[in-house]
Protein backbone atom coordinates (compact mmCIF):
# COMPACT_ATOMS: atom_id res chain seq x y z
CA UNK A 1 0.00 0.00 0.00
CA UNK A 2 1.49 3.53 -1.17
CA UNK A 3 1.82 6.07 2.00
CA UNK A 4 -1.19 8.76 1.69
CA UNK A 5 1.08 11.08 3.89
CA UNK A 6 0.80 14.69 2.00
CA UNK A 7 4.49 15.63 2.91
CA UNK A 8 5.78 12.77 1.32
CA UNK A 9 3.26 13.50 -2.17
CA UNK A 10 4.79 17.37 -1.59
CA UNK A 11 8.41 16.05 -1.98
CA UNK A 12 7.91 13.29 -4.20
CA UNK A 13 6.45 15.97 -6.53
CA UNK A 14 9.72 17.57 -6.53
CA UNK A 15 7.79 20.95 -4.73
CA UNK A 16 9.78 22.31 -2.19
CA UNK A 17 7.88 21.43 1.24
CA UNK A 18 7.19 23.22 4.41
CA UNK A 19 6.93 21.67 7.48
CA UNK A 20 5.69 23.04 10.66
CA UNK A 21 5.90 22.29 14.74
CA UNK A 22 3.66 22.23 17.47
CA UNK A 23 4.81 21.95 20.96
CA UNK A 24 2.08 20.21 23.40
CA UNK A 25 0.99 22.29 26.30
CA UNK A 26 2.02 20.99 29.81
CA UNK A 27 -1.47 20.42 30.42
CA UNK A 28 -4.44 18.10 28.38
CA UNK A 29 -5.52 21.34 27.67
CA UNK A 30 -4.76 21.70 23.70
CA UNK A 31 -7.21 24.30 22.72
CA UNK A 32 -4.57 27.05 21.91
CA UNK A 33 -2.23 24.47 20.56
CA UNK A 34 -5.26 23.67 18.37
CA UNK A 35 -5.45 27.15 17.21
CA UNK A 36 -2.24 27.45 16.05
CA UNK A 37 -2.35 24.35 14.08
CA UNK A 38 -5.54 25.89 12.67
CA UNK A 39 -3.77 29.09 11.80
CA UNK A 40 -1.36 27.28 9.49
CA UNK A 41 -3.24 25.07 7.86
CA UNK A 42 -2.96 26.43 4.70
CA UNK A 43 0.85 27.02 4.92
CA UNK A 44 2.25 24.04 6.03
CA UNK A 45 2.51 20.22 4.60
CA UNK A 46 2.46 18.70 7.96
CA UNK A 47 2.92 19.40 11.59
CA UNK A 48 5.81 18.14 14.07
CA UNK A 49 4.42 17.04 17.20
CA UNK A 50 7.39 17.37 19.86
CA UNK A 51 7.67 14.44 22.21
CA UNK A 52 8.09 15.63 25.62
CA UNK A 53 10.72 18.47 24.35
CA UNK A 54 13.40 18.89 26.19
CA UNK A 55 12.63 16.31 28.65
CA UNK A 56 9.31 18.14 30.06
CA UNK A 57 6.28 16.17 30.91
CA UNK A 58 3.78 17.66 28.08
CA UNK A 59 0.75 16.09 26.42
CA UNK A 60 1.74 13.24 24.23
CA UNK A 61 2.35 13.40 20.65
CA UNK A 62 0.27 10.35 19.65
CA UNK A 63 -2.37 12.08 21.57
CA UNK A 64 -2.29 15.36 19.92
CA UNK A 65 -1.75 13.23 16.33
CA UNK A 66 -5.12 12.10 17.02
CA UNK A 67 -6.70 15.34 17.24
CA UNK A 68 -4.94 16.64 14.75
CA UNK A 69 -6.29 14.21 12.00
CA UNK A 70 -9.30 14.69 13.20
CA UNK A 71 -9.21 18.38 12.03
CA UNK A 72 -8.15 17.24 8.78
CA UNK A 73 -4.23 18.25 9.23
CA UNK A 74 -1.27 15.58 9.41
CA UNK A 75 0.56 15.41 11.94
CA UNK A 76 4.98 14.48 12.05
CA UNK A 77 4.98 12.10 15.18
CA UNK A 78 7.96 12.73 16.79
CA UNK A 79 9.17 9.48 18.92
CA UNK A 80 12.43 9.66 21.07
CA UNK A 81 13.72 6.39 23.00
CA UNK A 82 14.36 8.41 25.88
CA UNK A 83 11.53 7.70 27.96
CA UNK A 84 9.88 4.26 26.13
CA UNK A 85 11.81 0.89 25.76
CA UNK A 86 11.08 -1.29 22.40
CA UNK A 87 8.00 -3.25 23.36
CA UNK A 88 6.68 0.64 24.19
CA UNK A 89 7.98 2.19 20.93
CA UNK A 90 7.02 -0.60 18.50
CA UNK A 91 3.72 -0.78 20.12
CA UNK A 92 3.11 3.04 20.05
CA UNK A 93 4.15 2.85 16.33
CA UNK A 94 1.38 0.20 15.67
CA UNK A 95 -0.96 2.52 17.76
CA UNK A 96 -0.63 5.71 16.16
CA UNK A 97 -0.79 3.87 12.51
CA UNK A 98 -4.32 2.70 13.51
CA UNK A 99 -5.56 6.37 14.07
CA UNK A 100 -3.71 7.51 10.36
CA UNK A 101 -0.32 8.89 11.54
CA UNK A 102 1.92 8.39 8.56
CA UNK A 103 5.12 10.24 9.50
CA UNK A 104 7.13 9.54 11.93
CA UNK A 105 10.28 11.11 13.35
CA UNK A 106 12.85 9.01 15.17
CA UNK A 107 15.07 10.98 17.83
CA UNK A 108 17.41 9.88 21.08
CA UNK A 109 15.98 12.93 22.72
CA UNK A 110 17.68 15.58 24.96
CA UNK A 111 18.70 13.77 28.16
CA UNK A 112 16.39 14.21 31.03
CA UNK A 113 18.57 15.92 32.97
CA UNK A 114 17.18 19.14 31.56
CA UNK A 115 14.06 18.80 32.04
CA UNK A 116 11.23 19.35 34.61
CA UNK A 117 11.98 15.40 36.05
CA UNK A 118 15.85 15.43 35.92
CA UNK A 119 15.50 12.58 38.64
CA UNK A 120 14.16 10.22 36.10
CA UNK A 121 15.63 7.00 34.39
CA UNK A 122 16.56 7.38 31.12
CA UNK A 123 15.59 4.33 29.30
CA UNK A 124 17.59 4.59 26.05
CA UNK A 125 16.82 0.39 25.22
CA UNK A 126 17.36 1.21 21.71
CA UNK A 127 19.56 4.44 20.13
CA UNK A 128 17.50 6.74 17.68
CA UNK A 129 19.41 4.63 14.48
CA UNK A 130 18.23 1.55 15.53
CA UNK A 131 14.35 2.96 16.11
CA UNK A 132 14.90 3.94 13.09
CA UNK A 133 16.28 0.56 11.50
CA UNK A 134 13.04 -1.17 13.55
CA UNK A 135 10.11 1.12 11.94
CA UNK A 136 12.04 0.67 8.62
CA UNK A 137 11.87 -3.85 9.26
CA UNK A 138 8.05 -3.22 10.38
CA UNK A 139 7.23 -1.68 7.47
CA UNK A 140 9.39 -3.52 4.73
CA UNK A 141 9.60 -6.54 6.43
CA UNK A 142 6.66 -7.09 8.46
CA UNK A 143 8.89 -8.10 11.36
CA UNK A 144 9.53 -6.86 14.78
CA UNK A 145 12.84 -6.86 16.69
CA UNK A 146 13.98 -9.85 16.62
CA UNK A 147 12.42 -10.97 13.95
CA UNK A 148 8.98 -12.35 14.42
CA UNK A 149 6.44 -11.56 12.21
CA UNK A 150 3.43 -9.35 12.33
CA UNK A 151 0.43 -10.48 12.55
CA UNK A 152 -0.17 -8.37 9.66
CA UNK A 153 2.32 -6.12 7.89
CA UNK A 154 2.56 -2.06 8.61
CA UNK A 155 0.97 0.21 5.92
CA UNK A 156 3.14 2.30 4.31
CA UNK A 157 4.28 5.11 6.17
CA UNK A 158 6.93 7.67 6.07
CA UNK A 159 10.07 7.91 8.35
CA UNK A 160 12.03 10.86 9.12
CA UNK A 161 15.23 11.64 10.77
CA UNK A 162 16.89 15.03 12.30
CA UNK A 163 20.63 15.55 11.16
CA UNK A 164 22.37 18.45 13.09
CA UNK A 165 25.11 19.97 11.04
CA UNK A 166 26.25 22.10 13.46
CA UNK A 167 27.29 19.21 15.88
CA UNK A 168 30.55 18.13 16.35
CA UNK A 169 32.87 16.31 14.70
CA UNK A 170 31.92 18.10 12.04
CA UNK A 171 33.50 15.76 9.39
CA UNK A 172 31.64 12.82 10.71
CA UNK A 173 28.23 14.43 10.48
CA UNK A 174 27.36 13.78 6.85
CA UNK A 175 28.72 10.27 7.07
CA UNK A 176 26.15 9.95 9.88
CA UNK A 177 23.11 10.95 7.72
CA UNK A 178 24.28 8.64 5.27
CA UNK A 179 24.17 6.01 8.33
CA UNK A 180 20.46 7.08 9.19
CA UNK A 181 19.43 7.21 5.51
CA UNK A 182 20.63 3.47 5.56
CA UNK A 183 18.74 2.86 8.59
CA UNK A 184 15.59 4.01 7.10
CA UNK A 185 15.27 7.59 7.05
CA UNK A 186 13.25 9.12 3.63
CA UNK A 187 13.41 12.68 5.01
CA UNK A 188 15.67 14.90 7.13
CA UNK A 189 15.20 17.48 9.10
CA UNK A 190 18.07 19.70 10.63
CA UNK A 191 18.82 21.54 13.48
CA UNK A 192 17.65 25.24 13.28
CA UNK A 193 20.55 26.74 10.64
CA UNK A 194 21.45 30.39 12.02
CA UNK A 195 25.14 29.65 10.74
CA UNK A 196 24.17 28.93 7.02
CA UNK A 197 28.25 28.91 5.88
CA UNK A 198 28.79 26.30 7.86
CA UNK A 199 25.18 24.79 6.59
CA UNK A 200 26.71 24.84 3.29
CA UNK A 201 29.96 23.22 3.95
CA UNK A 202 28.02 20.63 5.31
CA UNK A 203 25.76 20.06 2.00
CA UNK A 204 28.57 20.21 -0.12
CA UNK A 205 29.53 17.12 1.63
CA UNK A 206 26.20 15.83 1.74
CA UNK A 207 25.87 15.97 -2.36
CA UNK A 208 29.17 14.83 -2.64
CA UNK A 209 28.33 11.57 -1.21
CA UNK A 210 25.37 11.79 -3.19
CA UNK A 211 23.01 11.48 -0.24
CA UNK A 212 20.49 14.50 -1.49
CA UNK A 213 19.36 12.07 -3.68
CA UNK A 214 18.83 9.28 -1.49
CA UNK A 215 16.30 10.96 1.02
CA UNK A 216 14.60 14.74 1.35
CA UNK A 217 16.80 17.08 3.60
CA UNK A 218 14.64 19.68 5.03
CA UNK A 219 16.56 22.61 6.84
CA UNK A 220 15.39 24.02 9.67
CA UNK A 221 14.57 27.43 10.37
CA UNK A 222 13.40 29.56 13.52
CA UNK A 223 12.71 33.27 13.53
CA UNK A 224 14.55 34.89 16.32
CA UNK A 225 11.63 36.49 18.91
CA UNK A 226 14.29 37.77 20.85
CA UNK A 227 17.90 38.63 22.01
CA UNK A 228 17.34 36.97 24.87
CA UNK A 229 16.50 33.88 23.17
CA UNK A 230 19.16 33.99 20.67
CA UNK A 231 21.27 34.05 23.93
CA UNK A 232 20.05 31.00 25.35
CA UNK A 233 20.15 29.58 22.38
CA UNK A 234 23.55 30.34 21.65
CA UNK A 235 24.57 29.92 25.49
CA UNK A 236 22.71 26.64 26.55
CA UNK A 237 21.60 24.38 24.10
CA UNK A 238 24.68 22.49 23.41
CA UNK A 239 24.63 21.09 19.21
CA UNK A 240 23.14 24.35 18.66
CA UNK A 241 25.09 27.61 16.44
CA UNK A 242 24.45 31.31 17.16
CA UNK A 243 26.45 33.42 15.28
CA UNK A 244 27.51 37.22 17.12
CA UNK A 245 26.71 38.96 13.58
CA UNK A 246 22.96 37.58 13.87
CA UNK A 247 22.10 38.92 17.55
CA UNK A 248 24.19 42.28 16.91
CA UNK A 249 21.78 42.38 13.57
CA UNK A 250 19.06 42.37 16.03
CA UNK A 251 20.25 44.21 18.64
CA UNK A 252 20.86 47.12 15.86
CA UNK A 253 17.00 46.99 14.59
CA UNK A 254 14.44 49.38 15.46
CA UNK A 255 11.40 46.64 15.41
CA UNK A 256 13.61 43.44 17.24
CA UNK A 257 11.21 41.04 16.04
CA UNK A 258 10.45 41.99 12.55
CA UNK A 259 13.91 41.63 12.36
CA UNK A 260 13.95 38.27 13.33
CA UNK A 261 11.26 37.20 11.05
CA UNK A 262 13.34 39.02 8.34
CA UNK A 263 16.19 36.93 9.05
CA UNK A 264 14.28 33.86 8.99
CA UNK A 265 13.02 34.17 5.38
CA UNK A 266 16.36 35.29 4.66
CA UNK A 267 17.45 32.16 5.56
CA UNK A 268 14.83 30.62 3.78
CA UNK A 269 15.38 32.31 0.63
CA UNK A 270 19.08 31.34 0.30
CA UNK A 271 18.05 27.57 1.66
CA UNK A 272 16.18 27.19 -1.70
CA UNK A 273 19.30 28.33 -3.30
CA UNK A 274 21.28 25.46 -2.15
CA UNK A 275 21.53 21.96 -4.16
CA UNK A 276 19.53 19.14 -2.44
CA UNK A 277 17.73 21.09 0.16
CA UNK A 278 14.28 19.98 -0.47
CA UNK A 279 12.12 21.60 2.13
CA UNK A 280 12.25 23.70 5.02
CA UNK A 281 11.01 22.86 8.96
CA UNK A 282 10.04 26.06 10.41
CA UNK A 283 10.53 25.99 14.03
CA UNK A 284 8.39 28.70 16.07
CA UNK A 285 7.74 27.56 19.17
CA UNK A 286 5.84 29.97 21.29
CA UNK A 287 5.95 32.14 18.54
CA UNK A 288 3.61 30.15 15.80
CA UNK A 289 1.90 33.48 14.92
CA UNK A 290 4.40 33.98 12.83
CA UNK A 291 4.68 31.26 10.63
CA UNK A 292 2.03 32.22 7.79
CA UNK A 293 3.66 35.36 7.40
CA UNK A 294 7.27 33.86 7.07
CA UNK A 295 6.09 31.16 4.73
CA UNK A 296 4.18 33.48 2.35
CA UNK A 297 7.09 36.70 2.86
CA UNK A 298 9.47 33.59 1.92
CA UNK A 299 7.31 33.28 -1.05
CA UNK A 300 6.12 29.79 -0.31
CA UNK A 301 2.74 30.42 -0.78
CA UNK A 302 0.25 29.29 -1.89
CA UNK A 303 1.12 25.85 -1.12
CA UNK A 304 1.19 23.27 -3.81
CA UNK A 305 -2.10 21.22 -4.24
CA UNK A 306 -0.55 17.30 -5.12
CA UNK B 1 44.60 -2.71 42.40
CA UNK B 2 43.60 0.34 40.44
CA UNK B 3 40.25 -0.68 39.12
CA UNK B 4 37.64 -0.64 41.48
CA UNK B 5 34.17 0.15 42.84
CA UNK B 6 33.69 3.59 43.66
CA UNK B 7 31.92 5.40 46.62
CA UNK B 8 31.45 7.98 49.09
CA UNK B 9 30.79 8.37 52.09
CA UNK B 10 27.22 8.79 53.14
CA UNK B 11 26.87 12.47 55.20
CA UNK B 12 27.27 12.14 58.78
CA UNK B 13 23.57 13.62 59.89
CA UNK B 14 22.21 10.70 57.43
CA UNK B 15 24.73 7.77 59.28
CA UNK B 16 23.66 9.42 62.88
CA UNK B 17 20.06 8.69 61.73
CA UNK B 18 20.41 5.13 61.19
CA UNK B 19 21.91 5.05 64.00
CA UNK B 20 20.13 6.42 66.36
CA UNK B 21 18.42 3.01 67.96
CA UNK B 22 21.47 1.76 68.47
CA UNK B 23 24.26 1.85 71.57
CA UNK B 24 27.74 -0.03 70.22
CA UNK B 25 28.29 0.80 66.80
CA UNK B 26 31.51 -0.90 65.53
CA UNK B 27 32.76 1.18 62.34
CA UNK B 28 33.61 -1.55 59.90
CA UNK B 29 36.26 -0.36 57.03
CA UNK B 30 36.98 -2.70 54.40
CA UNK B 31 40.48 -3.03 52.59
CA UNK B 32 40.57 -3.56 49.57
CA UNK B 33 38.45 -0.84 46.77
CA UNK B 34 37.43 1.62 48.98
CA UNK B 35 40.26 1.93 50.42
CA UNK B 36 42.09 3.19 47.23
CA UNK B 37 39.65 5.16 46.33
CA UNK B 38 39.82 6.81 50.28
CA UNK B 39 36.02 6.44 51.21
CA UNK B 40 35.88 3.60 53.60
CA UNK B 41 39.02 1.91 54.75
CA UNK B 42 40.36 2.20 58.16
CA UNK B 43 41.65 5.92 57.87
CA UNK B 44 37.67 6.69 56.81
CA UNK B 45 36.42 4.18 59.85
CA UNK B 46 38.30 6.26 62.39
CA UNK B 47 37.20 9.61 60.97
CA UNK B 48 33.72 8.18 60.69
CA UNK B 49 34.22 6.79 64.44
CA UNK B 50 35.38 9.89 65.51
CA UNK B 51 33.11 12.49 63.91
CA UNK B 52 30.09 9.92 65.50
CA UNK B 53 31.34 10.19 68.86
CA UNK B 54 31.74 14.16 69.06
CA UNK B 55 28.31 14.26 67.55
CA UNK B 56 26.75 12.01 70.44
CA UNK B 57 28.71 13.95 72.84
CA UNK B 58 27.72 16.74 71.98
CA UNK B 59 24.25 15.94 71.75
CA UNK B 60 24.48 13.97 74.96
CA UNK B 61 23.45 10.39 73.65
CA UNK B 62 25.38 7.16 74.84
CA UNK B 63 27.35 5.29 72.22
CA UNK B 64 29.87 3.20 72.25
CA UNK B 65 31.94 2.93 69.51
CA UNK B 66 34.49 0.67 67.63
CA UNK B 67 36.52 0.37 64.44
CA UNK B 68 37.87 -2.17 62.63
CA UNK B 69 39.09 -2.97 59.25
CA UNK B 70 38.29 -6.03 57.16
CA UNK B 71 40.26 -7.23 54.45
CA UNK B 72 37.29 -7.75 52.37
CA UNK B 73 34.10 -7.52 53.10
CA UNK B 74 32.71 -9.43 50.36
CA UNK B 75 34.05 -13.04 51.23
CA UNK B 76 33.23 -15.21 53.95
CA UNK B 77 36.57 -16.31 54.61
CA UNK B 78 37.44 -12.84 55.79
CA UNK B 79 34.42 -11.85 57.62
CA UNK B 80 34.56 -15.35 59.38
CA UNK B 81 38.15 -14.21 60.72
CA UNK B 82 36.27 -11.75 62.28
CA UNK B 83 33.04 -12.47 63.36
CA UNK B 84 34.11 -12.69 67.13
CA UNK B 85 35.43 -9.48 67.23
CA UNK B 86 32.29 -7.95 66.02
CA UNK B 87 30.13 -9.83 68.37
CA UNK B 88 30.00 -7.43 70.93
CA UNK B 89 28.24 -4.62 68.31
CA UNK B 90 24.79 -4.11 68.60
CA UNK B 91 25.39 -2.98 64.97
CA UNK B 92 27.92 -2.64 62.17
CA UNK B 93 28.27 0.47 60.15
CA UNK B 94 29.51 -1.25 57.12
CA UNK B 95 31.80 0.98 55.39
CA UNK B 96 32.24 -1.18 52.44
CA UNK B 97 30.40 -1.40 49.26
CA UNK B 98 26.95 -2.53 48.76
CA UNK B 99 28.53 -5.86 47.76
CA UNK B 100 30.35 -6.16 51.24
CA UNK B 101 27.68 -4.64 52.87
CA UNK B 102 25.15 -7.46 51.59
CA UNK B 103 27.63 -10.00 51.81
CA UNK B 104 28.16 -9.56 55.28
CA UNK B 105 24.36 -9.39 56.27
CA UNK B 106 24.18 -12.90 54.19
CA UNK B 107 27.21 -14.24 56.34
CA UNK B 108 26.22 -12.73 59.72
CA UNK B 109 22.46 -13.31 60.17
CA UNK B 110 21.65 -12.04 63.61
CA UNK B 111 23.50 -9.07 62.73
CA UNK B 112 22.20 -5.68 61.87
CA UNK B 113 24.53 -4.21 59.12
CA UNK B 114 23.60 -0.74 58.09
CA UNK B 115 25.40 0.83 55.04
CA UNK B 116 27.96 4.03 55.47
CA UNK B 117 28.72 4.62 51.66
CA UNK B 118 27.02 5.13 48.95
CA UNK B 119 28.22 3.10 46.80
CA UNK B 120 28.43 4.52 42.86
CA UNK B 121 30.23 2.69 40.12
CA UNK B 122 32.97 0.82 38.90
CA UNK B 123 35.69 2.97 37.81
CA UNK B 124 39.02 4.11 37.78
CA UNK B 125 41.13 7.21 39.16
CA UNK B 126 41.46 9.62 36.29
CA UNK B 127 43.95 11.67 38.40
CA UNK B 128 44.62 12.19 42.41
CA UNK B 129 40.99 12.82 44.10
CA UNK B 130 39.02 12.15 40.47
CA UNK B 131 37.77 9.21 39.96
CA UNK B 132 35.47 8.39 36.65
CA UNK B 133 33.17 5.43 36.02
CA UNK B 134 33.71 3.32 32.82
CA UNK B 135 31.98 0.13 33.11
CA UNK B 136 28.37 -1.07 33.94
CA UNK B 137 28.92 -4.59 33.62
CA UNK B 138 26.42 -4.53 30.55
CA UNK B 139 27.67 -8.79 30.42
CA UNK B 140 28.26 -8.48 26.14
CA UNK B 141 31.15 -5.88 25.94
CA UNK B 142 31.22 -3.82 22.86
CA UNK B 143 34.71 -2.36 23.74
CA UNK B 144 35.91 -4.13 20.64
CA UNK B 145 33.66 -2.29 18.10
CA UNK B 146 34.95 1.18 19.61
CA UNK B 147 38.74 0.85 20.84
CA UNK B 148 38.55 0.99 24.34
CA UNK B 149 35.94 3.10 25.00
CA UNK B 150 32.41 1.90 26.29
CA UNK B 151 29.66 3.97 24.99
CA UNK B 152 26.96 2.32 27.29
CA UNK B 153 28.75 3.75 30.24
CA UNK B 154 30.24 6.84 28.65
CA UNK B 155 28.30 8.03 26.72
CA UNK B 156 25.25 9.53 28.23
CA UNK B 157 22.25 8.18 26.43
CA UNK B 158 24.51 4.62 26.06
CA UNK B 159 24.38 5.03 21.91
CA UNK B 160 25.44 2.59 19.90
CA UNK B 161 25.98 4.22 16.72
CA UNK B 162 27.56 7.14 17.02
CA UNK B 163 27.27 10.69 18.58
CA UNK B 164 23.70 12.34 19.07
CA UNK B 165 23.40 15.54 17.76
CA UNK B 166 23.92 17.42 21.45
CA UNK B 167 28.28 16.62 21.03
CA UNK B 168 30.03 19.99 20.41
CA UNK B 169 33.63 20.65 21.03
CA UNK B 170 34.32 16.76 22.21
CA UNK B 171 31.89 17.51 25.12
CA UNK B 172 28.43 15.72 25.77
CA UNK B 173 25.61 17.42 26.12
CA UNK B 174 24.92 17.04 29.97
CA UNK B 175 27.62 19.11 31.11
CA UNK B 176 30.96 20.35 29.71
CA UNK B 177 32.50 18.80 32.26
CA UNK B 178 31.58 15.42 30.49
CA UNK B 179 33.79 14.21 27.30
CA UNK B 180 31.46 12.91 24.20
CA UNK B 181 32.28 9.47 24.61
CA UNK B 182 31.76 8.87 20.87
CA UNK B 183 33.50 11.92 19.83
CA UNK B 184 36.67 10.07 21.80
CA UNK B 185 35.55 7.18 19.76
CA UNK B 186 35.46 9.18 16.80
CA UNK B 187 38.87 10.37 16.80
CA UNK B 188 40.65 7.07 18.04
CA UNK B 189 39.05 5.38 15.35
CA UNK B 190 40.25 7.84 12.44
CA UNK B 191 43.64 7.69 14.27
CA UNK B 192 43.78 3.84 13.79
CA UNK B 193 42.38 4.47 10.10
CA UNK B 194 39.07 2.34 11.21
CA UNK B 195 36.50 4.60 11.11
CA UNK B 196 34.40 2.67 8.55
CA UNK B 197 33.35 0.37 11.69
CA UNK B 198 30.94 3.61 12.34
CA UNK B 199 29.22 2.95 8.80
CA UNK B 200 27.88 -0.73 10.66
CA UNK B 201 24.73 -0.31 12.01
CA UNK B 202 24.64 -1.65 15.30
CA UNK B 203 21.46 -3.89 15.79
CA UNK B 204 19.40 -3.11 18.83
CA UNK B 205 21.60 -4.22 22.03
CA UNK B 206 20.56 -7.35 23.84
CA UNK B 207 20.17 -5.92 27.48
CA UNK B 208 19.06 -9.43 29.05
CA UNK B 209 22.92 -10.29 29.75
CA UNK B 210 22.72 -7.04 31.74
CA UNK B 211 20.56 -5.99 34.95
CA UNK B 212 17.83 -5.57 32.84
CA UNK B 213 17.36 -9.16 32.71
CA UNK B 214 17.52 -9.90 36.61
CA UNK B 215 19.84 -10.40 39.05
CA UNK B 216 23.08 -12.07 37.69
CA UNK B 217 24.88 -15.33 38.95
CA UNK B 218 27.80 -16.82 37.27
CA UNK B 219 28.18 -20.15 37.55
CA UNK B 220 31.62 -22.05 37.13
CA UNK B 221 30.82 -25.99 36.96
CA UNK B 222 34.94 -26.08 36.30
CA UNK B 223 35.75 -24.44 39.14
CA UNK B 224 32.67 -25.23 41.70
CA UNK B 225 33.69 -27.28 44.99
CA UNK B 226 31.30 -30.31 44.38
CA UNK B 227 32.68 -31.25 41.34
CA UNK B 228 36.10 -30.95 42.19
CA UNK B 229 35.48 -33.60 45.15
S1 LIG C 1 30.49 -2.63 26.89
FE1 LIG C 1 29.56 -3.45 28.76
S2 LIG C 1 31.12 -4.76 29.69
FE2 LIG C 1 32.15 -3.51 28.12
S3 LIG C 1 32.94 -1.75 29.28
FE3 LIG C 1 30.91 -1.17 28.50
S4 LIG C 1 29.47 -1.72 30.12
FE4 LIG C 1 31.40 -2.72 30.58
S1 LIG D 1 26.94 14.25 23.56
FE1 LIG D 1 28.12 12.40 23.15
S2 LIG D 1 28.29 11.38 25.15
FE2 LIG D 1 26.70 12.91 25.32
S3 LIG D 1 24.82 11.80 24.92
FE3 LIG D 1 25.48 12.69 22.96
S4 LIG D 1 26.74 11.13 22.00
FE4 LIG D 1 26.50 10.54 24.12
Amino acid sequence: MKTESRLEKVLNAGHFAVTGELGPPKSSDIETLKHHAEAMRNHVESYNITDNQTAIVRTSSIGVAASLIQMGLEPNVQMTVRDRNRICLQSDLLGAVSFGVKNFLCLQGDHAKFGNQPQSKNVNDLDSMQLLKTFKDMRDEGIFIGGEKMDHPLPSIFLGAVANPFADPFEYRPLRLAKKIAAGAQFIQTQCIFDIDRFERWMAKVRELGLHKKCYIMGGVTPIKSIGAARYMQKNVSGMIVPEELITRIKGAEDKKKEGIKIAVETIQRLREIEGVAGVHVMAIAWEEVVPEIVESAGLYPRPTV
Amino acid sequence: MRKMIVGERKPLAEIAEMLEPFRKVCVLGCGTCVTVCLAGGEKEASETAAALTLLAQKEGKDLEISTHTLLRQCEYEYIDDYAEKLAEADVILSLACGVGVQTMATRLQDKIILPGLNTQFMGYPLQQGVWAENCLGCGDCVLDLTLGICPITRCSKSMLNGPCGGSQDGKCEVSKDVDCAWHMIYERLVKMGMESRMETIQPPKDWSTSHHGGPRTIVREDVRLENRE
